[in-house]
């Protein structure tokens, strides 16, 4: 009897751990601040979006010290923050260009970057410390599962939300949201119909981390796309957060499949673990990624050898010829030692984005959060601009972005345009 | 021979859980009590190993007795601090909890230290791999190395725990606390040694599981812990062979679902498997049959 005892509280025990763990996984201490009603003046007022009445007599604390206060979130620590410092950096960089300029219609702007790990509730807890702070505009999250729990409540307070990377449809789905990267169906046909067009591969292997909404977002409309082209898939495997260390299972399968090329709609922490893998096991496909392996190279101790001639679909390229790309990386190099990755110039867009957009709308910095959301929401739609990320970049309302993509291959350790 | 591929990636990975599970079953059987603090305790070996080699240059094998030696003073003093305290205490759960609780403790410390972007880990394991029918079938140095290394602390636990006074009194405090205690057996001593042996055991573990898939974060031993958790319930836990043929199994059983069945269900399977085993064998596949007087 006590023995039976023992191994059910073992059980117990075990399964409880494991529950434990799965949010350890994402480290829990987001349980002090509630979501989203911190300080009750700026959440129900909004939550109509076309309601530009009450809304904005409470929650502006910040527009009236008049500058623009805009607010970035991300993951400057964790295993994504190679993105969420890169756009922390393009964010700057564009900032101070701005105000050396005289600011947004004569305002200057305020900057302030929050860290959010690549965690939901973390990304919560920093959207509430920035709207204390008294934030107008949000460019952010950098990735798409802590931009999906913040979107909801932007859309609650109607703030505006500009986006620089996080690719998920979910995203951009409440009227207040726009992107300046590509979604993920578009990353993924994009992808597909770039392999098939270019045909780089007729035999193609997919890992995919199912268990997060970016990447099995870009493989499933990769896959229905495939059906199109004239490459086939000859081996789906997947992996999840909880088992991301062995991936040998995974690129035996595509080895054995024959597969050429392996698509890899992930991020860089386990694409380096698969490149040193798949070097170990002696088998040399083509790799092929989106914008989330961008930043492979600058994983810490990770040889950037095994890195060579992986090609990923991302739209912008840093060693472009043209004077605006060249002046972007010539200051970012110089300010932080290094040749910034996509997201970088992502937000670097963005922070123009937004300008042309309150250029466009009238809205000023003494307007309420939610006004200058109406306001901005409906410029989008009429703005075009040229970035770095691409030329003639406009919006649909539904807040996806139209660019084109391009291909990149690391050569040299170094990223190129990709022929 | 994709088969036996699997088949050698099955034993790679459970090699590695085998040497995280042989801990966990020794410090159960004579302590009677889950560490669940183990698995970080591996983390924390790796990056002392990560610290010693990256950035002061030391060479890898030195690096390793220093996190041998830097863990042990760790176990000892989570033992004396966290666990001694409450061994009396009414629960049995009360010491379960505190494990959970340092847990957390030593991956937020780790944090703090390292930040949560994962490194990479050079492998300190140099020997070259493995190839078989003609270079079709490679197995790793760190697998050989993984695997050596188990069948040599099992030998040495179970010599040690065997031939020594001071293992005599190790199965003696697992048997009963009280009568050892009556005995002259300094059971404080005992356990505290215990500690010492599994937390010097999993930095042992930590460099081989980061040397074979060589990425390190403060969370690098939670999962791998619970699974090592796992295998020693699996091969029977207090069973120190037990621990070895779970890990091993319990690797095969990963890698050939993930093969054959399914990518996203080859944890549940795992755990599926372990309830089948437990149904049939309750004390897991060499536990001990323990008759209850009534």
């Amino acid at each position: 009897m006590k023995m039976k005892k023992l191994l059910s509280m073992i059980l117990v025990a075990a399964m409880s751990l494991s529950i434990l763990t799965g949010c350890g996984g994402n480290d829990g201490d987001g349980s002090t601040t509630g979501t989203g009603t911190n300080d009750g003046s700026t959440t129900d007022a909004g939550s109509d979006d076309g309601s530009t009445s009450d809304a904005g007599s409470t929650s502006n604390a910040g527009g009236a010290s008049g500058s623009w206060k805009i607010g970035g979130i991300g993951p400057t620590t964790g295993g994504a923050s190679v993105y969420g410092i890169a756009v922390q950096n393009g964010i700057q960089i564009a900032v101070d260009e701005i105000n050396a300029a005289g600011g947004i219609n004569g305002v200057q702007i305020e900057y302030k970057f929050e860290d959010d790990e690549h965690n939901e509730e973390k990304g919560v807890n920093a959207y509430n410390a920035l709207k204390d702070w008294g934030m107008d505009i949000l460019i952010g999250n950098v990735t798409s599962a802590p931009c999906v729990a913040v979107a909801a409540e932007t859309a609650n307070d109607n703030m505006f939300q500009l986006t620089p990377s996080a690719s998920s449809p979910d995203c951009a789905k409440n009227d207040n949201v726009f992107q300046v990267c590509f979604s993920d169906p578009n990353q993924g046909i994009g992808s597909a119909q770039y392999i098939g067009g270019n045909a780089l591969a007729s035999k193609i292997a997919v890992i995919y981390n199912s268990s997060d909404v970016y990447s099995s977002g870009i493989y499933e409309r990769f896959k229905s796309e495939a059906a199109n082209q004239s490459f086939e898939i000859v081996a789906e495997t997947s992996f999840t957060d909880d088992s991301n260390s062995d991936f040998t299972v995974q690129l035996q399968q595509a080895k054995d499949a024959g597969a050429e090329l392996v698509f890899l709609p992930i991020y860089a922490k386990e694409a380096a673990l698969i490149l040193t893998q798949a070097d170990a096991m002696d088998y040399h496909p083509l790799f092929f990624g989106c914008d989330g392996l961008d930043g492979v190279l600058a994983i810490e101790g990770f040889d950037t050898s095994l890195a060579e001639g992986v090609v990923l679909l991302t739209p912008f390229v840093a060693d472009a010829e043209d004077e605006k790309t060249q002046a972007f990386v010539s200051t970012y190099v110089e300010r932080y030692g290094e040749t910034p990755n996509q997201f970088a110039a992502d937000a670097y867009d963005a922070v123009y984005v937004i300008k042309a957009a309150i250029e466009n709308s009238g809205a000023t910095s003494e307007d309420s959060v939610s006004d200058i959301c109406d306001k901005l929401s409906a410029a989008m739609t009429q703005i075009k601009i040229d970035g770095l990320t691409g030329s003639d970049m406009t919006w649909a309302a539904t807040g996806e972005v139209s660019k084109d993509p391009r291909a990149m291959v690391i050569e040299n350790g170094v990223y190129t345009e990709f022929h | 021979m994709s088969f036996i591929t699997y088949v050698i990636s099955g034993i790679s990975l459970g090699s590695v859980y085998a040497i995280i599970a042989l801990g966990y079953s020794m410090v159960y059987g004579i302590a009677k009590m889950l560490n669940f603090a183990h698995g970080d305790v591996i983390m924390v070996g790796g990056f002392v190993v990560y610290s010693l080699t990256s950035s002061m240059g030391m060479p890898p094998i030195v690096a390793v007795v220093c996190s041998m030696i830097f863990c042990t003073i760790l176990g000892v003093a989570i033992e004396r601090i966290a666990y001694r305290p409450l061994r009396n205490a009414a629960s049995s759960l009360a010491v379960l909890i505190t494990a959970i609780g340092i847990s957390y403790f030593l991956q937020n410390i780790a944090l703090i230290i390292y930040g949560s972007s994962p490194k990479i880990f050079s492998s300190v394991i140099t020997i070259p791999p493995l190839k078989l029918a003609d270079g079709a079938l490679t197995i790793s140095g760190e697998t050989v190395v993984t695997i050596a290394a188990c069948i040599v602390i099992m030998v040495g636990l179970t010599l040690f725990i065997n031939k020594t006074k001071a293992g005599q009194a190790m199965l003696a405090v697992s048997e009963d606390r009280g009568a050892a205690s009556l005995m002259g057996i300094n059971v404080n001593g005992t356990i505290a040694l215990t500690f010492a042996i599994g937390s010097a055991l999993a930095a042992v573990a930590g460099v081989l599981l980061c040397s074979a898939y060589p990425s390190l974060s403060p969370y690098t031993g939670a999962m791998p812990g619970i699974k090592a958790f796992v295998a020693a319930v699996f091969g029977g836990i207090g069973s120190i062979p037990g621990a070895l043929i779970g890990g091993i199994l319990l690797g095969l059983i990963e890698a050939l679902s993930k093969a054959y069945i399914s990518f996203q269900l080859s944890d549940a399977i795992v755990f599926a498997a372990l309830i089948v085993v437990l149904l049939v064998r309750p004390t897991g596949i060499l536990g001990r049959q323990i008759q209850e007087k009534v």
